[in-house]
């Protein structure tokens, strides 16, 4: 029997405590294969601008059952809300008028979008009215229950809210695919990217390396490329050979033993895929380490191979790649960070370091690679459950896992959703961001 | 005499080899043999494919197993279809599945095919005594209770020993490390000769971990990324062990002698039409295999087969061990190597043994066993011949176009087995 706080607050007798004592309830929630539809519906669109009416549209196009108004309705699945054209903060009351009543309405694993101009513009009233927006939908976040999410999308001024990086954004946040990303805003800064042929297969006819994939989340992200139609390359150090073996036998993958932090890696993976004939479309750097202590008692060693296998590693393999000619069309490098490096974690001074240096890799790679048609982002998972956060003791683990706005761990498979979103053809207008996949993990912004 | 047609090694996958009773104390010789089937499997995208032929075996195995290698494609990533055979000659057993394999494809019988080998000495099988045996079939035949009593009542204590597994040649009565240090003492080999191709073989092969060279060769297995018996050894270790074969005086110690080990290989074998048909890229092609045994009953030495199978092999395609690239004997002891390198110097055995005009030649060293073999890599008996040609393989596709390489392999009862590969670059 699993004794750990989530089976027991859904137990009958935890659930009767959970309530009387005020205890959180984390809400069940659905993954992509629960709930395969685009789209919650009804979905409740509001907003007055030309972009409103394009994404309707849009949301119509998917079968949507979309609405205006949200009176008559019994219950929603999505709220949509279109604030593009507002130019000062008085503006918004009008708008979202109709918010509270719709939002009290929401389904179990429902969903709130905002699409919005990212601030960065010189007048001051237009700027507050759109930096206004990301307090309210963090706010948002943790007032929603029962596993709904709210999330904003920030679209820059010179990119169409009918541009693919828009449309893409709007389907991932829409799906049951982003169900442990919640407070969160996204911004589009680029036109680029393209919309798939399938979106249920968007990644089909694309190549993708994951490395640390012999396990765990990076087993997941390889899978989910795979699901969603990659032909993918498994990496991993030799001595995770067998189970390396095994994922690549039940995926068709193509499996690669090495040492990322060999100097030559990059040119030896440059080598594998030219052997193959294969240009590489999405790279996942995935593989990572921890060796906490806290920072007083932290060996040099302990600090160097964190730093090595974790960013440094990264960075030498990045060169090698961008030197060759492996590199493929509409190319999307995503690598792992963490809230630690977000935040920061007693203990983990070094995997912090790392976790935050990987976020500023991807700040400066991403404009670099937008000249080649391609982009780079990070993803930061919060607490996820995994084998490795299964070490931590009882008692601090269920403290890591109720501290996020839906009071539960998210699986690997959450991180693996947006590692394959931030993969994707429509992702080329994500410049050199980060993206939590925490829950809304309360430390850090 | 030449194939009728090319027979291409594509690569190979191996496990670590580990030491007896260590890192696979608790896997059998089915568990060893699919994981490194698996690992082929993954690394040459079979999964589902159906093969012309898998040939494999073990030297030390259990009666249950006597489908072992068709056991193993069953539980593999393979079609379940594809065909299976089990063979055996002793530590040349891993070669011959190549070499029947090998012939099969050249023959266009089949077009791709698995050869290898596995052997657990963790997991030998036990039997029991001849006397033993003979009650249990007895009670096994017998109808009624009291006749099963009769027989159980005959049991004595004495009975119950078991025979564990040896190494001994049944005609002679000595075991392989006997039988080599009386031609270790023949043939006046040293113990500093011995001890330097034992340092040799640890330090290639740790060169050859540390290039990345069997990354792509081998699968981690049960935690272990390299083989269990590789070591950083020094010159002053290896003259400090005491001998164990040949008495007080011998030369032959635990250092330049191979362990006991466990472990697999697979080779995937295939004709060049079928490696273009699925993009892979010959590492090299296997020109010849070639066994013959000698007379160890009436005096010849025990594991001085190749000596004679190499120079037949070799003069049949009018080549010399000057045109070879590269030299894998493999190291069932130091001595076995230096004792086949002195025949081939040695004029009198040129002539007398060989029938040629002098000695058969020389062996460079910088060619001989490059990367190591088993006196560090270990010796799990059926499956080292797939070590060697997946590697050798390799390092000939690494070397360039025309470069050749023999494989020589001893094995029980006197017997060799030889083999030529050349580039596919």
């Amino acid at each position: 029997m699993k004794l750990d706080y989530l089976s027991f607050v859904r137990s009958g007798p935890g659930k009767f405590i959970a309530k009387k004592t005020g205890l959180p309830e984390p809400a069940d929630l659905p993954r992509f294969k629960d709930r395969p539809q685009p789209i919650l519906g009804p979905v409740l669109v509001l907003g007055n601008s030309q972009g409103t009416e394009d994404i309707a549209n849009q949301l119509l196009a998917w079968d949507g059952d979309v609405r205006r108004h949200g009176d008559e309705l019994d219950k929603i699945g999505s709220i949509i809300v279109v604030l593009d054209d507002i130019v000062e903060p008085g503006q918004t009351g009008p708008i979202i008028a109709e918010l509270p009543a719709a939002f009290k309405k929401m389904k179990k694993g429902g969903r709130v979008i905002t699409v919005s101009r990212t601030p960065l513009e010189d007048d001051p009233a237009v700027n507050a009215a759109r930096a206004g927006l990301e307090g309210f939908i963090r706010t948002l976040a943790k007032e929603a229950r029962y596993g709904t999410t709210a999330n904003g999308i920030l679209v820059d001024d010179d990119v169409e809210l009918t541009s693919s990086s828009v449309i893409g954004a709007l389907r991932f946040l829409l799906t049951a695919k982003s169900a442990f990303i919640t407070g969160q805003t996204l911004r589009v800064s680029a036109e680029g990217g393209g919309i798939p042929t399938l979106w249920e297969q968007h990644l089909s006819g694309r190549v993708a390396l994951v490395t640390g994939a012999a396990r765990g989340i990076g087993a997941a992200i390889a899978r989910t490329l795979h699901r969603d139609g990659a032909k993918v390359i498994i990496l991993d150090v030799p001595a995770a050979g067998s189970a390396l073996t095994d994922l690549a036998n039940e995926i068709g993958a193509i499996p690669l033993q090495m040492d990322i932090t060999a100097d030559n890696a990059g040119e030896r993976i440059v080598e594998e895929l030219a052997k193959r004939d294969l240009k590489v479309n999405v790279f996942v750097h995935n593989a990572g380490i921890t060796r906490d202590k806290y920072y007083v008692n932290m060996s040099e060693d302990r600090w160097n191979s964190v730093i090595d296998v974790n960013i440094a590693a990264q960075l030498r393999i990045n060169n090698a790649l961008l030197a060759s000619d492996r590199i493929g069309d509409q190319f999307r490098l995503v690598s792992l960070a963490s809230t630690s490096g977000v935040a920061g974690n007693a203990g983990q001074a070094n995997y912090a370091y790392s976790k935050s240096a990987v976020m500023g890799m991807v700040a400066a790679l991403g404009p670099i690679l937008a000249e080649r048609g391609g982009t780079a982002n990070a993803v930061a998972p919060g607490f996820i459950e995994t084998e490795m956060t299964g070490k931590i003791p009882a008692v601090q683990r269920e403290v890591f896992r109720r501290s996020n706005s839906l009071k539960q761990g998210g699986l690997p498979l959450d991180v693996a959703e947006t590692v394959s979103f931030l993969g994707s053809l429509p992702a080329g207008g994500y410049v050199g961001q980060t993206l939590r996949v925490c829950g809304q993990n309360l430390v850090g912004r | 005499m030449k194939y009728p047609r090319n027979v291409a090694v594509l690569g190979g996958n191996r496990i670590p080899f580990a030491r007896a009773g260590k890192a696979y104390k608790n896997v059998s010789n089915q568990d060893m043999l699919t994981a490194a089937l698996d690992g082929l499997v993954a690394r040459f995208s079979l999964q589902g494919e159906l093969l012309g032929d898998v040939a494999a075996g073990a030297v030390l195995k259990h009666a249950k197993d006597f489908n072992l290698t068709r056991e193993a494609v069953l539980g593999s990533a393979l079609d379940s279809r594809t065909p299976a055979i089990d063979i055996q000659r002793a530590c040349a057993t891993g070669l011959d599945g190549i070499s029947l394999v090998a012939n099969k494809i050249a023959l266009g019988q089949i077009e791709v095919g698995v050869g290898g080998g596995v052997d657990s000495t963790s997991d030998a099988p036990i039997e029991v005594s001849n006397d033993l045996r003979a009650l249990l079939h007895r009670l096994n035949t017998a109808k009624t209770t009291k006749d099963r009593l009769k027989v159980l009542k005959d049991i004595r204590p004495g009975h119950l020993k078991p025979s564990a597994p040896s190494a001994a040649e049944v005609r002679t009565g000595l075991n392989m490390g006997q039988h080599q240090a009386l031609s270790t003492e023949r043939w006046g080999i040293t113990r500093e000769e011995q001890d330097e191709i034992a340092y040799n073989s640890h330090k290639n092969l740790m060169e050859a971990y540390e290039k990345g060279f069997f990354d792509d060769l081998m699968t981690g297995y049960q935690g272990l990324d390299r083989d269990e018996n590789l070591r950083v050894s020094t010159r002053e270790k290896l003259a400090s062990l005491k001998p164990v074969f040949g008495g007080s005086e011998g030369t032959m110690t635990a250092g330049n002698s191979t362990p006991l080990s466990d472990g697999a290989s697979t080779v995937l074998i295939a004709s060049e039409e079928w490696a273009n048909e699925h993009g892979h890229q010959p590492l090299a092609y296997i020109r010849d295999i070639h066994t013959r045994s000698v007379d160890f009953v009436n005096g010849a030495d025990l594991l001085s087969a190749p000596a004679y199978a190499a120079p037949e092999m070799l003069e049949r395609h009018g080549l010399t061990l000057d045109d070879m690239d590269f030299v894998e004997i493999h190291e069932a002891f130091a001595a076995t190597v230096a004792m086949i390198l002195k025949a081939w110097e040695d004029e009198e055995f040129g002539k007398n043994e060989l029938g040629l005009p002098g000695a058969f030649g020389t062996v460079d060293p910088a060619k001989l066993n490059v990367y190591g073999s088993s006196l560090a890599a270990g010796h799990p008996f059926a499956a080292t011949g797939g070590r060697i040609v997946a590697s050798t393989a390799k390092m000939l596709y690494e070397a360039g176009p025309g470069k050749l390489a023999l494989i020589s392999i001893c094995a029980a009862g006197g017997q060799g087995t030889v083999a030529l590969l050349e580039s596919a670059r």
